[in-house]
């Protein structure tokens, strides 16, 4: 089919003759349209006639969202393409450095983002500094220009002297104009500070406001503020800006031009220790597996934490039945929680539930009721027989265990 | 308990309240850290004024002796430092990550290591064991995790509030102990003469911005449920099914150890 617009007479004809038996279907639902002459026509008609709302009160919407009538609104929901910001010859670079906790950009590293952004303006570019694999797709609404990755197995894990030499190489590839890192526990304020005494650059630490030429951050124990010109590299808190939420960028990839010095680590990681799970405080836990009312068997339930490696966690009804202990409550009343990944067992989720774990970054309900209100906040939920969901679950990470055992032997 | 070397860098901090001089909380556990791995052969040292009260608070728990480089308010630390530990046998520096009056940048610990060209361990909350000038150390993250490192002697580490809890500051002890002050020569701190410090500013709450550009949309906007939008739901699936959903999902975000 061509895009040319043709008239079509006859179908203007039924359409302007009330009388003709096809009258209702040829009516335009748009309530404007681009005509044959590349004029844009308006059928008041249909604004007028309005819609019937859910109250089942007749409205009329004249701001031309809600088009035409019951069962003619054309489902036209088109995603709304943000303007691409392209800069071809970056007269600086801002290099980011974020600290990607399990492979996304947390809300910190987007903040830092929108910091970056704003001191780049409209002829410098932001590049962002990524370690290792990642499973952020959404690099380009966030704000970065350049995307630079640094593989290899001598960035795996924790190896902060690899990666300020790598860092090294970078600031003597590009020269940027600043360094930006989170100052945050998770990595970037160790990183950060790490680089600083590198390169011997006196840092802005627990910034929290960038003015003009002034930084402003936090001084000894958060007491007093420190304001000072702005300085190359700068240690942001959270929310230092506001991330970026109307460009899109391009995301061009960066090469390191040459190999990155490589030393023997003088801090070696052996890996991980297993903590006990219930020794973890909650407010800080990273996996809650969560049980209520829809938990029936509770010994399977502690069982199923104990084979998953979780916390324990419960809503205010499995607390009051006695099942829990008081300082296990989720939610309002009880513990604010900022799990990684909330397991929810049997939870409804009233909204004081909710309300706890509006931090954490996925939540998984295992529930009877399709409908509830857990289910419209999870990412993944699963309708059914909690019981026989967790038995399988343990059952399934329970050969995961044995399979990984035999590929270590 | 290990025959090693051990300095805790110690400073004087401020209560959180009152602004109070006091023994700063994170070095306090840096000493308690230090204690518990060399006992009496712990040397405290602090650069600053040896006529500061605050500093009997690490003496009260339970050591005879805290060195002092006298340097006056607003003087650079590091060089004196540095100069101090490059002539001493020390092999274990401990220090809280950061200084609670002054600037608190916690930049110290690196720049010392990065000058005395040592390793760096940041969140020290044990020493598990020391072989061959090798020391098997937990480190304390975030989400109450540890982590296993194995670093080189010499070294700095800094603890932060995973460390053992301080004990008391007697005051006895406190009385009793010797602050022995060594006179050295002071580097200005080029920092405050370009920087201002002023009361803390409470940081201004973060607005939820909307945009819509619709009155429908911003209705909708404001009296939305919390909803995750877009959630994979499955229905109608065996248990076997489920589990293994939600193993995947587990497996992805990297929970499962």
């Amino acid at each position: 089919m061509s895009d040319i617009i043709r008239r079509d007479p006859r179908a203007e004809w039924i359409a302007r003759n009330r009388l003709h038996p096809l009258h209702a279907s040829m009516q335009k639902a748009e309530t404007s349209w681009m005509g044959p002459n590349g004029i844009v026509r308006k059928n008041p008609h249909v604004i007028a006639a309005g819609f019937v709302g859910p109250a089942g009160l007749k409205r009329i919407d004249r701001s031309g969202a809600q088009q035409g009538t019951v069962g003619k609104r054309s489902n036209a929901s088109v995603e709304v393409q943000l303007p691409l910001h392209i800069i071809e010859q970056p007269a600086f670079h801002i290099c980011v450095v974020p600290d990607m906790v399990g492979g996304r950009l947390s809300s910190h590293d987007k903040d830092l983002l929108g910091l970056a952004r704003k001191l780049a303006g409209d002829s410098g570019a932001v590049v962002a500094v990524i370690f290792g694999e990642d499973k952020e797709g959404a690099f380009d609404t966030a704000g970065v220009d350049r995307l630079l990755r640094v593989q290899g197995d001598a960035f795996d894990g924790y190896a902060p002297e690899a990666r300020v030499l790598a860092l090294s190489a970078v600031e003597s590839q590009l020269a940027p104009r600043h360094w930006l890192l989170p100052d945050s526990r998770t990595g970037g304020g160790e990183l950060g500070r790490r680089l600083a005494a590198k390169l011997g650059e006196r840092p802005a630490t627990r910034v929290w406001q960038v003015a003009g030429e002034q930084a402003i951050g936090r001084a000894g124990s958060g007491q007093q503020d420190i304001q000072r010109a702005l300085p190359r590299l700068i240690l942001a808190a959270a929310e230092c800006a506001e991330p970026v939420s109307d460009t899109r960028h391009e995301v061009r990839l960066l090469e390191l031009a040459e190999k990155v010095a490589h030393s023997l680590p003088r801090v070696e990681d052996l890996g991980p220790v297993a903590v006990d799970p219930a020794q973890i405080p909650m407010a800080e836990a990273e996996f809650i597996l969560s049980g209520g009312n829809g938990v029936k068997d509770w010994k399977m339930f502690h069982q199923a934490a104990i084979a998953l490696g979780a916390t324990e966690g419960a809503s205010r009804v499995a607390v009051d039945d006695g099942f829990m202990p008081r300082n296990r409550q989720v939610g309002a009343t009880g513990t604010w929680v900022t799990a990684r990944v909330y397991l929810a067992v049997g939870i409804s989720g009233a909204i004081q539930h909710l309300q706890g774990i509006g931090a954490c970054d996925k939540v998984v309900a295992v529930n009877m009721d399709p409908g509830c209100d857990m289910i419209k906040r999870a990412d993944l939920s699963v309708i059914g027989d909690s019981a026989a969901i967790l038995a399988a679950l343990m059952e399934r990470v329970a050969t995961w265990r044995q399979e990984g055992k035999r590929d270590a032997a | 308990m290990t025959d090693l070397n051990i300095v805790a860098l110690v400073s004087v901090g401020a209560h959180p309240t009152s602004a109070r001089p006091r023994r700063a909380e994170q070095d306090a556990r840096a000493v308690e850290l230090g204690l518990r791995l060399a006992g009496q052969n712990l040397q405290l040292l602090h650069a600053g004024d040896p006529q500061a009260e605050a500093l009997r608070g690490y003496l009260g728990m339970g050591l005879e002796q805290l060195d002092v480089l006298e340097q006056p308010e607003g003087a650079d630390a590091l060089p004196l430092l540095v100069d101090y530990l490059q002539g001493s046998r020390t092999q274990l520096v401990l220090t809280g990550s950061q200084a609670e009056t002054g600037e608190g940048s916690g930049m110290l610990p690196f720049l010392l290591a990065e000058r005395l060209g040592w390793p760096m361990v940041v969140g020290l909350a044990e020493v598990e064991k020391v072989e061959n000038g090798v020391a098997q150390v937990l480190q304390a993250l975030p989400r109450g995790q540890r982590r296993r490192l194995k670093v080189r002697l010499p070294c700095v580490a800094s603890v932060d509030n995973a460390a053992p809890v301080a004990r008391q500051s007697a005051f006895g002890p406190a009385r009793r102990g010797q602050i022995e002050a060594h006179e050295v020569t002071v580097v200005d701190d080029t920092l405050l003469a370009e920087a201002s410090l002023q009361p803390a500013k409470p940081r201004p709450k973060r607005l939820k911005v909307i945009k819509a550009k619709t009155g429908a949309e911003r209705m909708k906007a404001a009296t939305a449920k919390a909803s995750g939008g877009g959630g994979q739901i499955l229905k109608d699936v065996s248990p076997q099914e489920g589990a293994e959903a939600i193993f995947k999902l587990l497996i992805e975000e990297g929970v499962l150890r």
